[in-house]
């Protein structure tokens, strides 16, 4: 129906969708109000701490706890020993592997857990993990994934001695884990071999952490009168970790509470349930009595989930015009000592498989081998859905390099390669359908922006001026288009330990007019208090401000698979958005009751049905909210409730084109980031404000992990990373100027078109960055050098190109 | 990140601190601003029974700046950096206390536990060095002055003794020439590698000038060296090399996750380089 005079002005009232509302979460986080894990007290609590390994490889040879359980205070002291009649000394992992919750004859990698001591107090636990006596002959050790392939490698997983056939096919070493293959091997090789032009380099993708602010706990609390467990933790996926304690524990899922209170930060490294749940579950099973663990800061960077480490080997063939014929991929992917990575069960590389990126490439193959090394084991997506950022990484840094090969502008060899808008929907030659997509106009948007070819003149300039003696900087265009792949999944081919990865809403409207929507989802500063209400404002005509949004309690919320993967929106939020379109369709019939025409005489405007023709005569959602409480209407049952699980078709495929300017002190190794531009395309965009937040969230993120942010091992296994010093969180000193912009290219399969945007600024914001260092030496003959570009390494590059005399 | 147990003092007087150190002797350590043993005591490789707190002090808060400039030693790096005084008679101070981590821990961190800890990476150890600083150390056996110059040396070893609290800092007004030039990886780490430089001069000639390195040794280093072959010249581009080859002559990097000792080396000498340049563009 045509707007109404006043329907422009009633739809801003409704705070909906493209709204730049501010964030209701923001009033208690900013004053300190928020909830966490570590904020929960509960009377007669205890406090667990864990004995660490110091070794990477070792064997226990005998644990001694005497002197700890002699310290006043000390409660209990927990090894394998204790949880084996439980069937608890091993838990499964996420990726059809097994880990050790506490070490079982032997540890394998260092930081790992040997012991879970359990004290009335943290000081007295602290002081009694001292008085654990371990004794360890340590094993030789091997933390590199080429070494740890070699015949006469150290056998690392004896548990799996004589094990052929693991969870994703067979097994050709005693430290091999799996081999995963996509599209067509033969084909992509003679392509790429009967190409005029041919690229080929080996792009190291460091291990780094993804770090949030919070570190992981729980506390886990057995009711044994009523019989029911209460864990609350730091879960990105309470639903998940519920019925995961139900089938380790045997206790009965219904007397399972699972509850994600405030969670600050995730980034994936929370998706994973670790050896501090399950012993804070045991420890409150044994004792009767609350028990927290909270790690610290150097716990969690060594011993829970890390991220990347990939070796990723490329061929790229072109014609010499600039086409690009065909991709070949190869990765040795480090997963540590247990294969714990955060994949939907049949993906065990995630979806790698995105690796030909934004370009229409005729045939690609792509093969990844996992393999154990004595390292702690991870492997999430840290902000990008599962493996993206490595697959974007990889085609970003193979395209500048064919670029190179080919003397070509790499910006105008992306535009040669892009897929067009009309071949969307566009199956790749690894087998996805992407959705929607308009690369050329937000590429040619971009290099308009921040005037490429202006660029292009000042960095000619400065080589010259460098040659001359004039200048000690140079200067890096780093340039980026990156297509994400997020939203797992639809449940046909994505699941989680065997749960379809569907997500679900839940909303119920009071009589007053006012709602609460409950999701499967939990925010981990995303934001979803805010969006998800403002999802509903649009469908159901409540205003954003008189919606509640939560989640994270699996007593009250409905089943879901979490958050991560950026896939709240194209999952849940679509889940939201069906669940508002059945409170319209039964407040349609309300509303036709209550004005005595045919449900098929109204039409909806912004927050209310109008019969049409006579938008005099309207009931709004308020008036029908309470109608549906106090009127008995024919045939209909009474309140105004929904639910809805959403099993999404396809996945969502955002993306962007990020440009950044660095200037690099050839000398000191210095960097600094000029301009950096950002432009995405999430599709629908639900709040302006949120996603610009999200994007410098993602570019930081991105920025830290570019330019110095690593887990790094000595040959002994030792983290030599494992505080704030050394792993580098940038603060806002280091962190540039943003300048984000969008276009807005649908998503044709959502219900309100939305594609997520959380993690594209990571995917993309990360070659964006190494790129620009690399290009800042392409005219003195560099191709390829690894991150993180630390001032030492990139003072390395330019001293091995003899640019320091 | 949990400290073992201690016991806590905070004395209103020094002579009530070094009471406290005789009585405890080994188990007690001082505490000023925190910074360096708190995070120490919260990884337990330091653990002193008693923490001996000098917040309570008022004798040795204050800073003078006539011609002879004293601190005392419990003056946070931030006051430093906001004394008018100061700036103006020694503003090398403030220039390198701005690029000690960031606002929050300069609230609190004080310029003795800065000097007196005994940590190479610190930033004021190397300055108190080019500036020809006297510390001015209290124990049962009275006041004693030391020369910053003979006060380093070993890692966290000084000549500062177990029952002594050092009280404060002094030095003549210096040079007008100053630079205090860090290479850091980030906020809040320590310096790759950092130079203090002063120089005075008279006619376009160096008269005086006076060079010390941070975290390039395992001590902070004065390079008398490096000042003589500034001393009589324009500082011209061979001058500076002379300066910059005798400095790298007196230190001693290891390699660390900021990088190789090649790398070091060769930023310490550019650090060196750049702050050269800028003292003389003062002096």
């Amino acid at each position: 129906m045509k707007d109404l005079p006043d329907s422009a002005e009633r739809r801003a009232n409704l705070k909906g969708l493209g709204c730049a509302r501010k964030r209701v979460e923001d009033a208690r986080f900013t004053q300190g109000k928020g909830n966490y894990v570590d904020d929960i007290k509960l009377p007669g609590m205890l406090f667990g701490d864990f004995v660490r390994s110091p070794y990477a490889h070792a064997r226990v040879k005998s644990i001694d706890a005497s002197a700890a359980l002699a310290l006043p205070g000390v409660v209990a002291v927990l090894t394998a020993k204790d949880l084996e009649p439980l069937g608890l000394h091993w838990m499964p992992t996420l990726a059809g592997d097994k880990q050790m919750v506490l070490a079982d004859g032997k540890v394998l990698f260092q930081g790992q857990e040997v012991a879970f001591v359990v004290a009335t107090d943290r000081y007295i636990a602290a002081d009694a993990v001292e008085l654990v006596e371990v004794d360890y002959e340590d094993l030789p050790v091997v933390v590199d994934p080429f070494k740890a392939q070699e015949p006469d490698a150290p056998v690392l997983r004896e548990d799996l001695a004589g094990v052929t056939e693991g969870a994703h096919g067979p097994r050709r070493h005693h430290n091999h884990i799996f081999t995963w293959e996509q599209g067509d091997a033969e084909g992509a090789t003679a392509a790429i071999d009967g190409s005029e032009v041919i690229a080929e380099e080996t792009i190291y993708y460091h291990r780094t952490h993804p770090c949030p602010l919070e570190t992981c706990g729980c506390v886990a609390s057995m009711d044994k009168v009523n019989g029911k467990l209460t864990v609350w933790g730091t879960f990105q996926a309470p639903h998940v970790v519920r019925t995961v304690a139900s089938l380790l524990s045997g206790i009965d899922e219904h007397n399972i509470r699972v509850v994600s209170p405030d969670i600050g930060g995730g980034f994936g490294n929370k998706v994973g349930v670790y050896p501090g749940y399950v012993c804070s579950i045991v420890a409150t099973i044994v004792t009767g009595k609350p028990v927290k663990w909270v790690e610290d800061r150097m716990e969690n960077l060594m011993a829970t989930a890390f991220a990347r480490d990939y070796w990723m080997k490329g061929r790229i063939g072109a014609t010499r015009d600039g086409r690009i014929t065909g991709l070949h991929a190869h990765v040795t992917a480090d997963h540590g000592a247990f294969d714990a990575c955060a994949d939907p069960t049949k993906f065990p590389a995630g979806f790698f498989h995105i690796c030909t990126g934004s370009y229409d490439i005729p045939v690609a193959y792509c093969a990844v081998d996992g393999v154990y090394t004595n390292k702690a084991p991870g492997g999430v997506a840290y902000r990008c859905s599962f493996r993206v950022t490595e697959a974007a990484y990889f085609i970003e840094r193979m395209i500048e390099i064919l670029a190179i090969r080919l003397g070509m502008d790499a910006a105008e060899l992306r535009r040669i390669n892009f897929i067009r808008k009309d071949q969307f929907p566009y199956i790749s030659a690894l087998g996805w359908e992407y959705d929607s997509g308009d690369y050329h106009t937000a590429w040619d948007k971009a290099l308009k922006a921040v005037d490429y070819e202006g660029l292009r003149r000042e960095q000619a300039e400065r080589v010259e001026a460098f040659r001359r003696g004039e200048t000690r900087k140079l200067l890096g265009i780093g340039l980026t288009h990156f297509t994400e792949i997020v939203g797992a999944g639809p449940v046909k081919n994505c699941d989680i330990l065997g749960m379809g990865m569907f997500d679900s809403c839940e909303i119920r409207i009071h009589p007053t007019g006012s709602a609460i929507a409950r999701l499967g989802t939990i925010s981990q500063g995303q934001g979803h208090a805010t969006t998800f209400a403002q999802i509903l404002a649009s469908e159901t005509g409540i205003p954003a401000d008189k919606i509640t949004i939560e989640e994270g309690d699996t007593d009250t919320a409905p089943y879901g698979l979490g958050t991560y993967g950026s896939r709240s929106t194209p999952v849940a939020g679509a889940a939201t958005a069906m669940a508002g379109r059945k409170i319209r369709a039964k407040a349609q019939m309300i509303a036709a009751y209550l004005l005595e025409v045919h449900d098929d005489d109204l039409e909806w405007d912004v927050d209310r049905f109008a019969v049409k023709g006579a938008p005099e005569r309207f009931k709004t959602m308020a008036e029908i909210a309470y109608a549906a409480y106090n009127q008995a209407i024919p045939g209909l049952e009474p309140g105004l409730e929904a639910v809805s699980y959403y099993d999404p078709p396809n996945m969502t495929y955002p993306f962007g084109a990020y440009i950044c300017v660095m200037e690099i002190d050839v000398d000191t190794g210095e960097w600094q980031v000029r301009q950096f531009y950002a432009l995405d395309d999430c599709g629908t965009r639900i709040n302006p404000m949120i996603i610009e937040g999200q994007v410098h969230g993602g570019l930081t993120e991105a920025l830290a992990i570019a330019m110095g942010q690593e887990i790094a091992y000595d040959d002994m296994g030792n983290v030599r990373t494992g505080t704030l010093m050394d792993f580098f969180l940038p603060t806002a000193w280091e962190t540039p100027n943003y300048q984000t912009d969008w276009t807005e290219t649908p998503s044709p399969h959502h219900p309100i078109g939305a594609k997520g945007v959380g993690e594209s600024p990571n995917v993309g914001g990360v070659p964006a960055f190494s790129n620009a260092v690399h290009d800042a030496f392409r005219a003195f003959g560099l191709t390829q050098t690894h991150m993180p570009h630390d001032h030492w390494r990139i003072w390395r590059t330019a001293r091995d190109l003899g640019l320091h005399g | 990140m949990i400290p073992a147990r201690f016991d806590y003092h905070r004395p209103d007087s020094v002579a009530a601190a070094v009471g406290l150190l005789q009585q405890h002797g080994d188990e007690a350590r001082v505490v000023a601003g925190g910074h360096s043993l708190i995070p120490m005591m919260k990884l337990r490789m330091a653990a002193p029974a008693h923490l001996v707190d000098l917040q309570g002090i008022a004798a040795l808060r204050g800073i003078e700046a006539g011609e002879r400039i004293r601190i005392g030693a419990m003056v946070t790096q931030s006051e430093m950096i906001a004394h008018a005084g100061l700036a103006e008679a020694a503003p090398i101070l403030a220039e390198a206390a701005r690029q000690i981590a960031d606002p929050q821990v300069r609230n609190l961190g004080t310029v003795g536990g800065n000097v007196a800890n005994g940590d190479p990476g610190n930033d004021l150890p190397a300055l108190m060095l080019c500036l020809d600083a006297t510390f001015t150390l209290e124990g049962p056996e009275g006041v004693r002055e030391v020369a910053a110059r003979g006060f380093y040396e070993a890692p966290y070893v000084t000549a500062r003794e177990e029952e002594e609290i050092l009280t404060a800092v002094g030095f003549d007004r210096p040079a007008r020439g100053f630079a205090y030039e860090k290479q850091k990886r980030k906020i809040g780490d320590y310096a790759t590698a950092a130079a203090a430089v002063l120089i005075g001069a008279e006619g376009g000639r160096v008269v005086s000038a006076s060079v010390a390195m941070t975290n390039v040794a395992d001590v902070p280093v004065f390079s008398a060296a490096a000042g003589e072959a500034l001393v009589s010249t324009d500082c011209a581009a061979d001058a500076v090399a002379a300066a910059v080859a005798a400095m790298q002559g007196d230190i001693d990097p290891v390699e660390d996750n900021r990088g190789p000792v090649e790398f070091k080396r060769h930023v310490a000498g550019v650090i060196l380089t750049r702050a050269i340049a800028r003292a003389w563009s003062r002096a």
